[in-house]
This record gives structure tokens, sequence and C-alpha cells, in this order.
């Protein structure tokens, strides 16, 4: 993306659509917004430029408050519009907004899809553990026995972890944050929008309605501190309000909590490799959660690899270049034909 | 009509004749596919006018030998113009006893059977069902000529020299077949000689191999006293122009590719691999240097909304798909209509319901494309005639898309997209041009209004990254002008009316409806989609036995031609032959109050003419 040095400079007003915003008052999606408006000025890229993409359900009305290129489309579905949009205009920043139930039930298929591929899209998953939109259903992502009208008695299903799915489908990157962590969102969003091919993040979103406090433990002052690992590339996993806790590998090669001190030091300490080509690294960190363990936010893993439509146009140039450019008529006359 | 001439050098005779009807037929690996094109090809390099007719097993891997296993490929060429693959076979080659046994009941009465008499031993007989060896059942094959070739020993020797395993020896007997039947009906073998050398260029040994075994058979039909006559086909008398070979799918490749060339954009291509439609995606995907973005999704659903992505983002947008896929897309296609983005959606029907003959045609999603979407959603739909229309109407539907913004509904079948014809080639110049126009708004002008429309009750198409026109779409009611989502009831009100007044608005730019035969009478026929050549020809010969019927092919289904209802009224009976259980029929009815009758056959095989001229001539006697 080539930046225009005459570009005006831009502020999170100019971002804010007309429209009347919708979601009930004090749900996370507000908070979400707000940053996202104040990332993408700092982003240099002229505001026609980006396309907002979004599936179905509460979050997914984002695209009309933003005053930017959108489309809020049919339920599950983003990823592939975000595609076709990306693919017939390369030089557009595509955002895909979604939510759990969105992106990983009835979506499932695209989700996994667009991230093996590894389309130059920005993909944000407000997770909230709920169906929000269609008014409080359990949704993939919710844990087991949750209690809600579909579900009286508790849900049976076990819960997908949605970060395990994203680097399972190879996500070259792939970032975990919380709605209200301004500072910490708004850094993962701008690492997404600069990174080269799929950006997943899955935010912590508060639905304040029907499934309230459901990330406290990340979100609460206090809480958090004990609660949650911030990623740094490169530096060991420490947390704990005293910063006196940390993750190492068992003898089994699994994670587990230890206080520093006491014959532990910083360097016997499990290292954050965001880098690292193989996957396990990013995995293991996914697969630790609350209340087992602390549950990391940041970014896991950020690699880079040719992109999905960088290849489709390399391939188009190539057979340009070879063949010439398409000439109807000789199209036409070549195999066999005959002149009457 | 035959003429016959008197004994040629070699001492046989040579029969002229205006049409022939060949069938290839054998197991799925003995190449009669291939045999079946390559006859085409070289008659319609002659100069005949052709029509052909693949008919794949139902099966992919049905057991060698088996009924499930037949593959078939039917040509007609003549010396006039003609319609269809016809209806009675000429001159049938059966490669083993499954391919005799499921079609010999279309050999006519004195047709020329030709069989590979090695195929007719104890296991393949007892694989088709047959208690004892049909060839020794004079009385039963008395009807026919018939030619017992041992053509897997001849081909075996014909190649002997070469060293292949007897394997690959053996499956050279197509072109032994192909050969035998060049001979018969005098074919100059050359264009296929060319395509086995380029086809083979890596593997010189078989390019000997074919070519001994297309000789072998041609020169067993020259030397054997078994058969006498050959015979001639005149090239037929087509209009003067460069002519080519296409199916349908072929041609609406071409037809795509070409309306993006005229109207200067890329051609975005999102599918999903289904049968009969899979080889549009496989004929796009070769083109990428004519600007071609092929998709092939994860499935329908990724294949339309990808589409829906690249229309919004200024593509010329389309999928394809068939039956069950194009059931995936229908809420795909209600976004694109709500949101006014231009698209194509090509349906190649095949026999349904469900997974139903997937190799089979049929035309029964006129419904499902008519109807099937949540919602008021009329979406415009055309249908090409044969596989040659394909390349008019692959453009007529995106001139549809572009001009008036909506999604556009464009439905082949199996016949249509499998089988060839000629095609003349059209002069670049002569093409009509596909005007788009993308909204650019100038510093300070006025708001942009994405719902503004014009006299097409058009909406604007503005590409994402032109500077001021930042504007949201999305699947929830807009209001007119401004887009913004509205619930209003008076505004769903109006945008539902609006919307449909649009679609059926196009009535006024599209051509009427014409008819082939009296202006008015006592029968009208009513036909679209691909069973056009048989009515067409039913049509023209019950009007040369003097009977008063017309013909009206409908190519645009929704809107119909304005003056169709009109016309409708002008004959005392109206008659609907379909693929279906009568589909058009119910909507001719509904629209028109016309009290249509229908000739339905849901079979997965195409009208033969004799039956439509059948029920033609039963309509005009019981008055
Ligand atoms: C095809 C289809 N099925 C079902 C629905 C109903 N529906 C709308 S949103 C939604 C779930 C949304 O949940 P989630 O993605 O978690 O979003 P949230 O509302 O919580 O932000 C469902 C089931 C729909 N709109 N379309
Ligand atoms: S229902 Fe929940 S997710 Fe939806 S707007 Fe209200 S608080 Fe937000």
């Amino acid at each position: 993306m080539s930046v225009d040095v005459t570009l005006p400079v831009l502020s999170p007003k100019d971002f804010a659509s007309d429209q009347e915003i919708r979601w009930c008052p004090r749900c996370g999606d507000y908070s979400i917004l707000a940053q996202m408006k104040k990332v993408l000025p700092t982003l240099g890229i002229p505001k026609e430029k980006f396309v907002f993409v979004s599936g179905i359900g509460c979050s997914s009305r984002f695209p009309y408050y933003m005053d930017t290129y959108g489309m809020h489309s049919i339920h599950g579905r983003a990823p592939a519009v975000a595609t076709g949009v990306k693919l017939a205009n390369p030089d557009l920043q595509v955002w895909v907004i979604t939510g759990d139930g969105d992106s990983l039930s009835i979506g499932g298929n695209h989700f996994m899809h667009v991230l093996r591929r590894n389309v130059d899209l920005k993909v944000i998953l407000f997770n909230n553990q709920i169906y929000g939109l269609t008014k409080g259903q359990y949704s993939p992502t919710s844990p087991m026995g949750t209690k809600t009208k579909s579900t009286p008695f508790g849900s049976v299903d076990r819960p997908l972890n949605p970060l395990s799915v994203a680097i399972g489908a190879r996500a070259t990157f792939a970032a975990r944050s919380v709605d209200v962590d301004i500072k910490h969102l708004c850094s993962v969003l701008e690492r997404a929008a600069k990174h080269k091919g799929s950006a997943f993040v899955e935010v912590y979103q508060d639905c304040n309605v029907f499934n309230s406090g459901a990330f406290e433990f990340a979100s609460k002052k206090g809480k958090k501190e004990e609660n949650v690992i911030y990623l740094e590339h490169g530096k060991p996993l420490i947390f704990g309000k005293e910063r006196d806790k940390g993750i190492r590998l068992n003898s089994h090669d699994q994670p587990e909590v230890v206080e520093l001190g006491k014959g532990v030091t910083e360097d016997d300490l499990l290292f954050h490799d965001e880098k690292s080509e193989d996957m396990n690294l990013a995995f293991l960190l996914a697969s630790m959660r609350h209340p087992e363990m602390p549950e990391p936010m940041g970014v896991f893993r950020c690699v880079d690899h040719p992109t999905y439509n960088d290849a489709v146009y390399q391939q188009v140039e190539s057979a340009t270049e070879r063949s010439g450019e398409g000439d109807l008529e000789a199209l036409f006359n070549t195999g066999d034909t005959w002149t009457v | 009509m035959a003429t016959t001439d008197v004994p040629g050098a070699n001492g046989k005779l040579s029969e002229q004749l205006d049409a022939v009807v060949i069938r290839f037929c054998g197991d799925s690996g003995d190449g009669m596919q291939l045999a079946g094109t390559q006859f085409t090809n070289v008659s319609a390099v002659f100069g005949n006018d052709v029509s052909t007719l693949p008919d794949f097993p139902a099966e992919i891997r049905a057991p060698a030998g088996t009924l499930g296993g037949v593959s078939g490929f039917q040509i007609c060429f003549s010396s006039s113009d003609i319609f269809t693959p016809g209806d009675e076979v000429d001159t049938l080659v059966a490669m083993n006893p499954a391919a005799l046994k499921t079609n010999i009941a279309d050999l006519k009465r004195g047709g020329t059977l030709i069989v590979n008499e090695d195929a007719f031993e104890k296991s393949n007989l007892s694989k088709a069902g047959y208690e004892s060896n049909p060839l020794d059942d004079e009385e039963s094959l008395a009807p026919y000529q018939v030619q017992k070739v041992p053509m897997t020993s001849l081909t075996r020797d014909a190649v002997a020299e070469l060293g292949l395993s007897p394997r690959e020896a053996e499956r050279c007997k197509n072109f032994f077949a192909m050969g035998l039947v060049y001979w018969l009906y005098q074919r100059d073998a050359t264009p296929t000689e060319e395509w086995v050398k380029t086809k083979f260029a890596k593997k010189p040994e078989l390019v000997d191999a074919n070519l001994k075994a297309l000789h072998a058979g041609f020169n067993y039909g020259l030397t054997t006293e078994a058969i006498t006559v050959h015979y001639r086909v005149d090239p037929a008398d087509l209009p003067p122009g460069n002519y080519r070979k296409v199916t349908g799918n072929e041609a609406l490749a071409f037809g795509f590719v070409t309306a993006a060339k005229l109207a200067g954009k890329q051609l975005f291509y999102g599918g999903y691999p289904i049968t009969p439609a899979s080889d549009i995606l496989h004929e796009l995907s070769k083109l990428k240097n004519f600007d071609v973005v092929t998709f092939q999704a994860e499935d329908e659903i990724a294949a339309i909304t990808s589409v829906v992505g690249a229309s919004y983002a200024g593509d010329l947008a389309i999928t394809a798909s068939s039956g069950p896929g194009i059931a995936l897309k229908g809420e795909g296609m209600g976004l694109a209509a709500i949101m006014e983005l231009p698209l194509v959606v090509v349906d190649v029907q095949r026999g349904g319901p469900s997974t139903g003959l997937p190799t089979k045609t049929e035309q029964s999603d006129l419904y499902m494309c008519m109807f099937g979407r949540n919602g008021d959603c009329p979406m415009p739909l055309v249908a090409p005639a044969s596989p040659a229309d394909c390349f008019e109407m692959a453009q007529e539907a995106l001139r549809i898309a572009v001009e008036f913004m909506t999604p556009v509904l464009l439905l082949s079948d199996g016949y249509i997209a499998n089988g060839a014809e000629p095609w003349q080639i059209p002069e670049i110049s002569s093409l009509k041009p596909i005007k788009v126009s993308h909204e650019n708004k100038q510093q300070g002008d006025e708001p942009f209004m994405p719902y503004l429309r014009d006299e097409k009750k058009a909406r604007p198409w503005v590409v994402p990254g032109t500077a001021g026109c930042e504007h949201r779409v999305g699947g929830l009611e807009k209001l007119d002008v401004t887009g913004n989502v509205n619930y209003s009831p008076e505004n769903h009100q109006y945008m539902t009316t609006l919307r449909a007044e649009k679609i059926a608005g196009i009535a006024d730019f599209i051509p009427e409806q014409t008819v082939e035969g009296p202006e008015s009478g006592d029968l009208l026929v009513i036909s679209w989609g691909g069973t056009y050549g048989a009515v067409r020809t039913a049509v023209k010969q019950t009007i040369q036995e003097g009977l008063s019927v017309a013909h009206a092919h409908i190519r645009y289904l929704n809107p119909f031609p304005k003056n169709l209802g009109d016309l409708i009224k002008r004959y005392k009976k109206v008659l609907i032959p379909e693929l279906n259980t009568g589909q058009l029929r119910m909507i001719i009815r509904g629209t028109y109050l016309a009290d249509a009758v229908g000739l339905n056959k849901v079979q997965g095989k195409p009208f033969l003419i004799s039956e439509v001229k059948q029920k033609i001539r039963e309509m005009i006697e019981e008055k």
C-alpha cells in the first residue's frame, strides 16, 4: 500500500458515520468501535481504502457505524465476501467483523478456509460466548453447562477455542485482547492492520445483557493481573500484580505456573516466540485457559507467508507475460475452425 | 433420399445422405467420449452442421462391463440445418455387451450395428445380464446390418510391432472404431491425426499406436468384403463465415470473457465444482491472461458470497452451479438483490431433487430460480436455447446485471452444457458494447446517495477506493435514496414494489417475442432452454405436413417479453413441452390465464422430435 504524503491528517471523528448506534448501553462493542476509530487514522491509509465486511449478529452491525466502505452481509459468510472484495481490488484494506456464533457456528467453514489461504484480511472476532442478537442462546464458545433459553438445564456441548481453530488453520497472525483493555486492544488492532496476510484477533467482548461479566477475570482491575499474561516476543512469560509468577514447561512439556524467586529464575521460564514457524508454542499458549491457567493476551503468532491475493495476481501476471494480453479473436480461432 | 453412385475405384458403392446419426457407446474406460468428440470435429471441419449429445454413466467408477458403466456419445451431422442430435440412430458402435443392451433400442430398422466381437465373451455377457451371446441371435439382429468386428484383436495386431503392453495396445481400440467409422462416412482424419500428435507429443509410442489403430480401422472398412457401401454427407449450407465447434459451457465461458473485455472490466468467477457446471470453471481458469480471476471456493455459499464481494468491489462477477449448489446460493442472491449489485448466477440444470441424476439433463429448477429466495425477491432470468446461443446469452445476462444493478440468473442445462454445435465466430467489432459507469464524486458535491436511481431505476455502482462516496450496504431493508437501514412499514412496502418494478421494467429493453410459423392459428408451442432444437424441428415438420402450428421459444423468462400475453391469445391452443412436470406451464397459466397444456418428460433425456410431433398432431386433431 503506497502512502501518499499529501494525505489529510485523519482523526477518529473522520471515521464515525452519521448512523445512530443501536447496541445496548454498556455493550463491549462500543469500546472496540472506539479503538478501531483510533487506530485507523494512524495507518497512513486514505479513508476510502478501508472496507468493513461483517456477517450477522450484534457485532456485525459494526460497518454501519464506520464512515468507510462497508457491507453487512449474511450470517457466517463475511470471510467469503471479504475474499471476493480483496481479490477484486487488492488495493483495499479489508476488515472482517464477526461474532463467535457467526464465525464458528454457521461460518466455521469459511473461517477456517480464509485463514488457511492467508488472504490479506483482518478478521476481528467479537467473542461474547453467547448469541446476542437472537437474545441469548449459548454459542460454540460457551462453557459446558451454560444455562440459556435453549439450554435450560445447561449446555452439553464442548466449546471451541477460537485461537486453537485459527492456529490449526495456520493463521499467519493470531492474537487476543479484551474490549475494555483500551491500550492493549489498540496495539493489537494496529499490529493486525500492519500484518500482511490473514490477521486473526479474538476480542473478549462483554454482552452485558445476556452474558454479563463473562470475562471479568480478564478485564477487571485487581483480578486481571492474576489471570492474564501479556505476551511479548522474545520475553519470558511472567504475570501477577507483583510480576512474581511465570510459566514454565514441566517434564511432560506441559505449561505450569511457578513462582519466581525461590530457586526459579526468569531463565527457567517459557519464552515467547511469535515468529516460530512450528505452531506448537502457539497451540500451547492457546490451550492455557482460565481458571486452570492464566490466559495469554497479545500476539500468539505472527509469521510472514505469501498472501493468497498476491499469488492469484502473480498467476494472472505470469499468464499474461507468457501468452500476451488476452485476444478474443485469437481465442475464438484456436483449435479446429473452418470457413463456409 | 439417398442416391447411390456407381462403384468407386475400390469397388465399393458410395451413397449420398442428408443427415446421419451415429452413436458410439462402450464402457466408460473405452474412450467413447473421445471418439465422439473427434468424429464431431472432423465433421464440423468438413463443413457439416453438427449437434451432439454426450451421455455420461451415472456412476463414475461403475465396474467395467456393467450396465451402469456404459458411456455414450451421439452425433448428428448433416448437409442442412439441424437443431438436435437426432431421434433414431443410423449407426451404432457398441464396444461391449452392456453397451449393446442399453442402446440397441435406439437403432433404427435397417441401421448399421458395429460391434466389437472380441468383447462378447462370457464374463462381459454375464455382467450385462445376457444368458446367451446376442450376436448369435440372428432373429433379433435381423432388422439391422450387423458388422461383427474383432476390434480388440485387430487393434492388438495393428500395434504389435510397437512393443506396448497388452493393456496399452488394447486401449487403442477406440481409434480402430473411429477409423472404421471415418471410412464408412468418408471423413478426412487429418484433424484427428493432428490432435493425436499434439496430445501425446511426450509419448511418441502412443502417437504411433493410436495412428496405426486409426488407419487399421479405416483400412478394414476399405478392404473387408463384409462392408460394401459407404456414405457421403455433403457440407451444410450454413451462412458464410468462420466457424468452430462449441459446447454450451465453452460458449458461456467465451461469452463472459467477451462481456468483460467489452466492458473493460476484470472478470471474477467464484465457483465450487459440480456436474455439469464445472467446465465453466475449467474453461475460465485457463484464461487468466484475459484479466480473469477464478476462485475455487470452499462451497457454493462461499462462491456466491465471494462474487457478491467482488461485485461490490467493482468486478464483473459470476458464479455457476447446478441444482443442489443453486439451492445453497439462495441467501446470497437475496443479499445481492437487496443491495442491488450486479452479478450473474448460472444454473446448469440436471435431474433432481437432491443429488438426483447428476449426469443427466432436466429443466426442473425453473421454480427454484424464479421463486427460490426468501422474501419478495424477483430476479431476471434468461435461458440460452442451444450451445452456441450461450455465447450471446452470457453477454445478455451480464448486460442486464450491470444496466439494472441486479443479480441475474442464467438457466442452462446438461444437454446444452455438454452438447456441441457449430458456432459462427463473430467479428469482435460487431458485438454489442457493454457500458459500465462507476459513480465518481467530485469534491464539494452533495453527499453521495447510494440508492439514488436513474431512468432504469438502477442505483449507482461505486468502486470502494473512490473518495467521497464511502457508503455501507447490507441485507437490512434500505431507505430509498440514502440506503440507510430503515424498518418502517411504508418504506418496506415501497422498496419491495420498487425492486419488483425495476425488474419488470427490464421488459422495455429486451427483444419482443417472435414466432416461427404463422402469426395466429390452431396451436402455439412454447418452449424454453435446451428443448429448442426438438421443438423447433417438430414444429417445422408439422407445418410442412400442413398443420396450423407455430413455435415461440422464450429466452427471457423474467421478465417475459412484453408481447407474450398478446401473442398467446392469437392461438386456439397452447402446448408447453418441458423436461419437468410443468413448471413454465404453471407460470404461463398464472401470468396470462392461458389454458396451456403440457408435454412433460423427466427421464434424464431430451425430447425426441417424434414425441413432440405426436403431441402436436394430437392436440390439433382433438378439436
Ligand atoms: C441463516 C441465518 N440463520 C440464523 C440467523 C439468526 N441469527 C442472527 S445473529 C445469530 C447469532 C449471532 O451470534 P454471534 O455471532 O455470537 O453475534 P452477537 O450477536 O453475539 O454479536 C443468529 C443465530 C440468521 N440471521 N441467518
Ligand atoms: S445483546 Fe449483548 S452483544 Fe448485543 S448489543 Fe446488547 S449487550 Fe451487546
